[in-house]
């Protein structure tokens, strides 16, 4: 068991600059007859504390199977293969004040004690699928109740008030009456309000929510998402989103991550992805989505493609085949690598780095249209 | 069959236009039954007194929450289920208007080859045991086209149509990502030369990348064969994009239809507005704007008193809550079903110049 | 191809689109533009290509002979196909022919080599009464050799009423000298309490029992395609009716009602008789599963998105149900049957055995079974368990192929 004790960090206004979460290098295969799937292919990123980074990218991207090699929860089949996901835990899981130890999550077998104490107190799931994480014959009280009993030393009695608490806290009106009510007996957006509370209820300072709003509509989407920034704000809370909208990304997180095919293409704060995107996927992803801002019936400019089946991702750059930036001999040879091509703006692409992994120096500004004439 | 077509068309711009097509008080109930003898407890009001019309060569859009009744409207206007009582009224080529509410199966089959629709999910509309040359003739068959040859050319033009290569013809759809078997749908949509083209939310269960293909060659085709489109969806961006009018409904009902110009930058009823800032802008600098909702979506199988938006509307009054509103014209072409239409002056979305093409 | 005329696509007398307030829309050039055609590279790899027009029924046989258990399986089905059509062929004389004489005689071993050369041949057996308990006693006399041949000829017989043949899998070769009464006889599994060569019977007991086990499913299939689809396809009262039919026949406890049944039919039919009597008496309860499934995949098949796209398109109804909704969930039901199979063969056999279903003369692998009822015989002539053996041979087999088409049979859903 590789778990290094440090030296009491208090956390500090210092700790707020270290990563709660550190993922690096994360490489996740799903073994398979027919072949090997690199879901995830050398993910790199880091969490800070009381930040939410989203992950964005479209289906076969790998953002859930990353969200699940995170938590050790990958099915029969998938396993990591590389790389380090470094959590800076609490010794005393849910108190605020308890001193921290930095865990080597891939070092734990994803059903040791250890594993599922961090799992639910120091980070917690939020599903897509609400109905599907209730038992139907338990009341949704008495399931929250459980995980509390499971990860704090706290009385029955006590936990019941901490489970009414959360209710409250995730503005569920009546929460001594609901509490007491089956899951089926909730609407669509109680439900998703009783999964938060749920996750909320040891005190975890890592949320990861795998596409918390795409079952639901848009007027509950916007209570749920509203809620969730109200609770980041209060709790300080550090949560991972994961989802395929852009809209919802750009109104949720603080720091982005674009991944295509299981790699990173690009990763910065959210006004530089939004607003000065680098990376040609990026770019042409942030082009073709229609928006109720702009003119009705304006053809889009498009993506060229689809997406490649992630049994034969392509060579090099996996975006290559669809790219209107596509250099032969350079993007379809060998795989780019991240370069900061700003403060904390990180691109994958040979626009911008040399087939070494090294920046290029010639650019002077980020143009990509005038690059390809080289 | 049918007295022409004058309540509903918009004084204005009346001659601008013949609809194709107008849906009259339509009605789709849905009896829950319980017991052994089945006795009839409750109907769900899926479509409660839907009234629309849609204009040739335009593209209606439909538009709302889940439950809201916007898929049954469309099918039932293709009759693929029975309306409850309600009219349909077709314009054929030659002006002979026809309700088709009143046709039985047999005599439906007319008209099958003249609405044709495109469905939302790519992976179950395509039959995984027919080549793709069998899905797309299969209407060519059926209505009498027995020569294969000539068969070969209309589906190698119909796939050419949609951007596809014709040596894919000999292909099983399991050969095909998402955004290629939407366009073997619309390809086998398009054989019959329809005139009106029922698409129920055709881009919602493809990639990012991939809906705005789909949504430009929607409107490519309907350019270039003079389609008329009903076009269902949840997304409101995706319904703006590609529609010349649209129509919101909430819980069975239809609340507003206006110009999508109109409707965006103008909404008059409060669901509408409400709905528009509900959704997530892909822009950082939008977050404040966002606004939720109170309260959820009525059941369409216990809704509420008068006004079915009464419980979720801050501009409710005594009226609200005891009449139902009507589907009324309140400026040319711009309906909308709320008391207080003319009194409220509600924020729509300004377009974004920066995102202007 | 480009000369053909867009007939169809070109709508008469097609207006160019207009919009009713041209101000209030962007300038139309953007909609106005020709279409992009997204000619993707064609598939390059052979592998590829190969996958992409293999039809239903090649990606359901490239599952399936993934499962080694189930393609060996249906070698030994193969095998015991063949026995059916042609049980003389393997038989080595006729099941029927008694000699109380030669009761009871055991296995005999085959031997490869003679001196060193390949020269099958099986010991010759010698009885020797038991002066005390007047018993006989079987030895194999390893001197004496009865040398066997494959493919010899013999006695001649109709292959399924086309030709005649009168070449057998295993024969003795005929000796010269006639006053060994045993020498051209062989017995390869041993006799029975009648002398009855076991071998032989074994082979027309498998044609029997096999035969009930697959007329009665294919009754079954017809039946419950039959009434299963109209349940499901026609709805209301109907369906009601039939619903309750299958509930009531699947109340039914089935052993008494089984004996019952059988009990009733005349001693003095004949065995063919009897046997039709039993294969419809095993399809009346059969069917009412199948009945059941047919009726689910008809009604969820009525929702599916391409049926309704066939109904739009103008397809008729017996043309939905014949090229949509059959194709669909044939291969479910041949697993399905697959799997039935062997519970009728059961059935028969557990029948045949309590003295109820097929009588002698008539062979079936429960009616062999029936001579192994007692204890003592068991103690002295275990090899008449034989047919057991072969029994749970089939039906491991029958259940293996059954469970590989089942899990085969659904190659989309991956």
């Amino acid at each position: 068991m590789v778990t290094q004790t440090y030296p009491l960090i208090k956390p500090t206004n210092d700790s707020t600059r270290e990563p709660l979460l550190r993922v690096e290098d994360l490489k996740a295969y799903f073994f398979m007859d027919e072949g090997i799937v690199r879901a995830v292919d050398g993910v790199s990123f880091d969490v800070m504390p009381g930040k939410v980074v989203g992950i964005v990218g479209e289906s076969g991207c790998g953002k859930s199977v990353t969200m699940k090699a995170i938590l050790q929860i990958l099915e029969a089949g998938a396993k990591i293969v590389n790389g380090k996901v470094t959590l800076r835990s609490r010794v005393h899981h849910g108190d605020p004040n308890s001193a921290e130890e930095l865990i080597e999550l891939t070092h734990l077998h994803p059903n040791s004690r250890q594993m599922r104490r961090i799992r639910g107190a120091e980070i917690a799931l939020i599903p897509q699928e609400p109905m599907a994480a209730f038992s139907p014959v338990h009341t949704v009280g008495n399931q929250i109740m459980e995980t509390i009993l499971l990860h704090q030393d706290v009385s029955k009695k006590e936990a019941r008030q901490i489970a009414v608490d959360v209710f409250h806290a995730v503005g569920i009106s009546m929460p001594e009456q609901r509490i007491d009510s089956y899951s089926w007996q909730l609407s669509g957006g109680l439900r998703q309000r009783a999964i938060i509370a749920m996750a909320l209820s040891c005190n975890p300072r890592l949320l990861i929510a795998d596409e918390p709003t795409t079952a639901i509509d848009v007027t509950t989407q916007a209570q749920i998402l509203k809620l969730l920034r109200k609770l980041q704000e209060e709790r300080q809370t550090s949560i991972i989103f994961i989802t395929h909208d852009l809209g919802v990304i750009a109104q949720m997180a603080d720091e982005v991550v674009v991944m295509y095919l299981g790699m990173v293409m690009e990763k910065g704060s959210a006004m530089k992805i939004f607003k000065n995107a680098q990376h040609p996927y990026t770019q042409a992803l942030l082009r073709s989505i229609p928006s109720v801002q702009s003119h009705p019936r304006v053809k889009l400019p498009t993506i060229a493609g689809s997406i490649a089946h992630p049994f034969n991702r392509p060579k090099g750059c996996p975006f290559h085949p669809r790219c209107t930036h596509f250099m032969r001999g350079v993007c379809d040879a060998a795989q780019p690598h991240l370069v900061e091509v700003d403060e904390d703006h990180f691109v994958s692409c040979f626009l911008y780095s040399e087939a070494d992994g090294t920046k290029k120096t010639m650019r002077t500004e980020a143009d990509p249209a005038k690059e390809e004439s080289l | 069959m049918s007295d022409g077509m004058q309540p509903l068309e918009p004084k204005a711009v009346a001659a601008a236009k013949s609809p194709l097509l107008e849906v009259r008080h339509l009605k789709k109930y849905f009896p829950i039954y319980k017991g052994v003898l089945r006795k009839l407890v409750n109907q769900v009001r899926a479509v409660d007194d839907v009234s629309l019309f849609v204009r040739e060569g335009e593209t209606l859009g439909l538009v709302g929450e889940s439950g809201c009744g916007k898929t049954t409207v469309s099918r039932c206007i293709l009759r693929a289920i029975d309306p409850t009582s309600g009219e349909i009224l077709f314009r054929e080529a030659d002006d002979r208007v026809t309700d088709l509410a009143a046709l039985d199966r047999r005599e439906m089959r007319r008209f099958r080859p003249q609405m044709q629709m495109i469905f939302q999910d790519p992976f179950g509309s395509l039959n995984p045991r027919m080549t793709i040359f069998e899905i797309v003739s299969e209407p060519l068959y059926v209505n009498g086209m027995r020569s294969k040859t000539e068969r070969e050319d209309h589906v190698a033009e119909l796939l050419r149509l949609v951007g596809l290569r014709t040596e894919y013809m000999a292909r099983y759809p399991h050969a095909f990502s998402g955004g290629q078997r939407q366009r073997i749908g619309i390809a086998r949509a398009l054989a019959l030369n329809p005139r009106l083209v029922v698409a129920d939310e055709p881009v919602s269960a493809l990639d990012v990348s991939v809906q705005a293909q789909v949504l430009n060659l929607m409107l490519d085709l309907q350019q270039k064969l003079n389609l008329t489109y009903l076009f269902v969806a949840h997304d409101l961006s995706v319904v703006k994009h590609i529609s010349d009018r649209v129509c919101v409904m909430y819980v069975g009902k239809l609340v507003e239809m206006a110009t999508t110009e109109e409707l965006f930058q103008a909404p008059r009823h409060p669901y509408t507005a409400a709905l528009m800032m509900a959704v997530p802008r892909p822009d950082p600098s939008s977050r404040d704007i966002i606004q939720d909702l109170p309260g959820e979506v009525a059941s369409p199988a216990n809704p509420p008193s008068g006004c079915y938006f009464h419980p979720r509307c801050q501009f409710a009054t005594e009226v609200c809550r005891t009449q139902t509103p009507e589907l009324r014209e309140i400026s040319p072409d711009h309906f909308v079903s709320c008391h207080r239409a003319e009194e409220l002056h509600l924020a729509g979305i300004k377009v974004n110049k920066e995102t202007q093409i | 191809m480009d000369s053909i005329e867009p007939k169809i696509l070109q709508p008469e007398g097609a207006a160019p689109l207009e919009k009713a307030d041209p101000a209030m829309y962007p300038p139309d050039e953007a909609v106005a533009a020709p279409a992009e055609i997204f000619e993707e590279p064609l598939v390059t790899t052979q592998e590829e290509e190969r996958i992409s027009i293999a039809s239903n029924w090649t990606l359901v046989w490239w599952r399936f002979r993934k499962n080694v258990l189930a393609v060996i399986s249906t070698v030994i089905l193969l095998f015991l196909a063949i026995v059916v059509f042609i049980p003389d062929f393997f038989a080595t004389m006729d099941p029927e022919e008694t000699n109380a004489r030669l009761a009871f005689i055991p296995v005999q071993r085959i031997h490869w080599l003679d001196e060193g050369q390949l020269k099958p041949w099986v010991p010759s057996v010698v009885g020797k009464r038991d002066p005390v308990t007047l018993a006989m006693k079987w030895t194999t006399d390893e001197t004496q050799k009865t040398y066997i041949q494959f493919f010899g000829s013999g006695w001649s017989y109709s292959v399924l009423g086309i030709f005649d043949s009168n070449i057998h899998l295993v024969s003795a070769v005929e000796k010269e000298q006639a006053d060994q009464d045993l020498a051209a006889q062989i017995f390869l599994l041993g006799t029975d309490r009648l002398g009855r060569d076991q071998w032989s019977r074994l082979a027309f007991a498998t044609q029997i029992s096999m035969t009930i086990g697959m007329i009665s499913v294919i009754v079954s299939v017809v039946l419950g395609l039959l009434l299963g689809g109209i349940s499901g396809y026609f709805g209301g009262w109907i369906d009601n009716i039939i619903q309750r039919l299958i509930e009531l026949l699947q109340s039914l406890p089935t052993i008494p009602i089984w004996l019952a049944l059988t009990a009733a039919l005349p001693r003095t039919w004949s065995p063919e008789k009897v046997f039709f009597a039993i294969t419809i008496i095993l399809a009346l309860r059969g069917w009412t599963t199948l009945g059941r499934e047919v009726r689910g995949r008809f009604l969820s098949l009525r929702e599916e998105d391409f049926v309704l796209a066939a109904e739009l398109g103008g397809a008729s109804q017996a043309r939905i149900i014949v090229k949509h909704m059959i194709p669909t969930f044939t291969s479910h039901i041949i697993a399905t049957s697959t799997l039935a199979i062997p519970v009728m063969i059961v059935t028969e056999t557990s029948l045949s055995f309590l003295g109820l279903g097929m009588r002698p003369p008539a062979i079936s692998w429960g009616v062999m079974l029936q001579e192994a009822q007692n204890i003592q015989t068991l103690a002295l002539a275990p090899w008449l368990l034989f047919p057991g053996l072969i029994v749970i041979v089939a039906v491991l087999a029958f259940n293996l192929v059954g469970d590989g088409l089942r899990d085969a049979a659904d190659p989309y859903s991956h």
